[in-house]
């Protein structure tokens, strides 16, 4: 049997009743999609469910892939290609020279954990340039912060009266779709 | 919601709103520009026009046309980079150490301190790359492979940590900045109603939506971009003292010069952000957001800094007396009674005595005090460079290279085009882009904001 998904936004002017309407949403056993505010709502993710993000340690692997980046090619060109004697301290191996490639490692170790982690933060959030705008109200980046819900038939109601309950200045209906159920169990005999 | 103590003087002066924060920052990107916008840019863009000519003249005839000569052959050139590069570093300190340590008063200049340090790099940028004599082989500062061996760029030396350490914080100040920038282009996408402008917001916004999940993103990636820009920050300006230190010159050959540099610099870039941030308040407004306790908080950071370049320069003096080197003893001779002592008298008046005025209360909530002696300091830190580097090259080991140093009017000219490139690329920021985080501004609206706090407090009280 197919069911019908209603999208709701519920507008509130503050954060601390979106923070309130989210935590008796969630009480209800009700699933909020997303939340879009004008700026970061303390608190917001663990209310409803945004896993912490993993964008530091992705930020700690760039920078040791800069540091071994920095140190083969410092080793390649100072050590092993084209070794010089630079005011009397001949550049034999590696360790001998070592605080002199202390500041390149550094700052190659910085680039690249900044830059690397730049890129993946404005990938995964797809920002990129001409990217369509994601929030589905243009007063979010204002003053207003919104609940957004896809929730059937029976949550809807539910879901509408906690909104209001709230105090949310709007609950608007945006729509709502029918989904085929994948497959159908057969009940056997 | 974070609380905060009664007795905290208020950020944000007024009874604001989320929606009134908005529309403060949008007026100037939405509304017509002020008439003192026009004649500042105009002033601007003609003398970035001269510096343009001036540095096509450079480029066309070779360096022959600065004044530097054999004794003195770092001058203006190293002078001009080492005090851009120094301006630029109050931006990253602002916005990356003062996010670490949570002061809040930074969200209203942040923005603005973040551009000025980008632009203070790119100025900086024009010197280092026209000092080599020949720009267009300025490649070679990268380990490229090359047709002669391959013969690669020396590792052990300062001036290539250098090339690293301000492409590396050119980069990531730009990268820094413009990822705070992205969710106010989005706020602005959504205002504006001009055609073009929805068009160009809107590419620049990314699709920004603010979902909590971007959101939680973005705080993550600001705080650990904050906690990398923080020692690249002093590693950029040790490493370039060390362009100094490390060679054995008398008056540079000094371990004391990386914090030295680190503290002058912090030093020179705040007194530019009072002076940046005093027109713009004026021009566009802010006054309920760049209050006189902003101005207040920057200018007791200049005293503190200040301080530290004073005690660093009585160091100075006391070390070389101590070491019993003649070499140095002469160079810091020199330096104050030599025959380019007025430079030094500059230096030690604008940057030691000057900044200490700022222990009176009076002076430093004053509007036009604080703006006469951020200009006064930044000519102050302007000639500290200029004692270190054509002061003591005037008077090295030999008396027979010793010479003596005055500008041409081309070194002149490429200085004051740096004047003009960064006061037009700042006036343009600051009339297209948001000049304040309004997000992030937003978000201490509740604890910080003046009708705000007197709300809680009256309710307190009852």
């Amino acid at each position: 049997m197919a069911t019908t998904k209603h999208i709701i936004h519920g507008v509130f002017g503050d954060e601390e009743p979106l923070l309130d309407a989210c935590k008796k949403l969630r009480a209800s056993g009700i699933r909020v999609k997303d939340v879009f505010s004008p700026f970061p709502i303390h608190g917001i993710d663990s209310v409803i469910g945004v896993p912490r993000t993993r964008l530091a340690i992705c930020a700690f692997i760039y920078g040791l892939t800069g540091m071994g980046l920095a140190t083969l090619m410092m080793w390649y060109m100072m050590i092993s290609d084209w070794p010089n004697d630079i005011g009397g301290k001949p550049n034999w191996a590696y360790y001998f020279n070592i605080p002199a490639f202390i500041p390149i490692t550094f700052e190659s170790t910085v680039f690249c954990a900044a830059h690397g982690m730049a890129l993946t933060y404005l990938l995964r959030c797809w920002l990129v340039p001409g990217a369509k705008a994601k929030n589905p109200d243009p007063r979010t980046t204002d003053d207003k912060f919104l609940v957004y819900l896809d929730l059937n038939d029976e949550q809807a109601k539910k879901a509408e009266a906690v909104l209001k309950e709230c105090g949310a200045e709007e609950v608007n209906h945006k729509g709502s779709y029918t989904v085929e159920p994948k497959y159908v169990i057969e009940e056997t005999h | 919601m974070h609380a905060e103590s009664e007795i905290r003087i208020p950020l944000i002066l007024g009874n604001k709103s989320y929606r009134q924060i908005t529309d403060d920052i949008i007026a100037p990107i939405e509304g017509k520009a002020a008439r003192g916008w026009y004649a500042l840019t105009t002033i601007s863009a003609l003398c970035f026009l001269w510096g343009i000519g001036c540095l096509a003249y450079t480029i066309g005839v070779g360096i022959g046309s600065w004044g530097s000569n054999n004794g003195v052959d770092w001058a203006w050139d190293i002078t001009n980079f080492v005090w851009w590069i120094g301006i630029g570093h109050a931006g990253t300190l602002i916005s990356a150490v003062l996010l670490l340590f949570r002061q809040r008063w930074r969200m209203a200049i942040n923005r603005s301190a973040e551009a000025m340090t980008i632009f203070a790099v790119m100025c900086a940028a024009i010197f280092v790359l026209l000092h080599t004599g020949r720009p267009w082989l300025d490649y070679m500062l990268f380990p490229l492979p090359n047709q002669f061996g391959s013969l690669w760029p020396n590792f052990n030396s300062p001036l290539l940590w250098d090339v690293f350490a301000v492409s590396t914080y050119f980069t990531v100040s730009l990268v820094f900045w413009y990822i705070g920038l992205i969710p106010d282009f989005g706020m602005i996408r959504d205002r504006v109603i001009k055609p073009w402008q929805k068009k160009f917001y809107g590419l620049l916004s990314f699709g920004w939506g603010g979902s909590a999940r971007h959101w939680s993103r973005f705080e993550e990636v600001s705080l650990v971009l904050a906690g990398l820009s923080t020692p690249l920050v002093f590693s950029v300006h040790s490493i370039v003292s060390f362009d100094f230190a490390t060679s054995v010159i008398p008056g540079w050959h000094t371990t004391i010069f990386p914090p030295y540099f680190v503290a002058g610099a912090v030093f020179s870039g705040f007194a530019m952000v009072l002076t940046l941030m005093l027109v713009v308040r004026k021009i566009y407004k802010l006054e309920s957001y760049l209050t006189i306790k902003h101005i207040e908080y920057m200018n007791i950071v200049i005293i503190v800094t200040g301080s530290i370049v004073g005690v660093a320069y009585l160091t100075e003096l006391f070390v070389a007396w101590y070491s019993g080197v003649e070499w140095e003893q002469y160079a810091f001779l020199n330096r104050a009674t030599g025959p380019l002592a007025w430079s030094y008298w500059i230096m030690m008046g604008c940057n030691v005595v000057s900044p200490q005025l700022f222990w009176f209360k009076k002076i430093r909530t004053s509007i036009l005090a604080t703006f006469i002696l951020s200009i006064v300091v930044n000519i102050g830190m302007w000639f500290e460079r200029f004692v270190i580097i054509v002061t003591t090259l005037c008077r090295t080991y030999v008396p027979s290279s010793w010479n003596t140093y005055t500008p041409s009017f081309i070194d002149v000219g490429i200085f004051v085009g740096t004047i003009g490139m960064f006061g037009t690329f700042f006036l343009l920021f600051s009339r297209y882009f948001p000049v304040i985080a309004q997000a992030e501004l937003k978000t201490i609206l509740k604890s910080s904001g003046e009708a705000q706090k007197k709300a809680v407090a009256s309710h307190a009280h009852h």
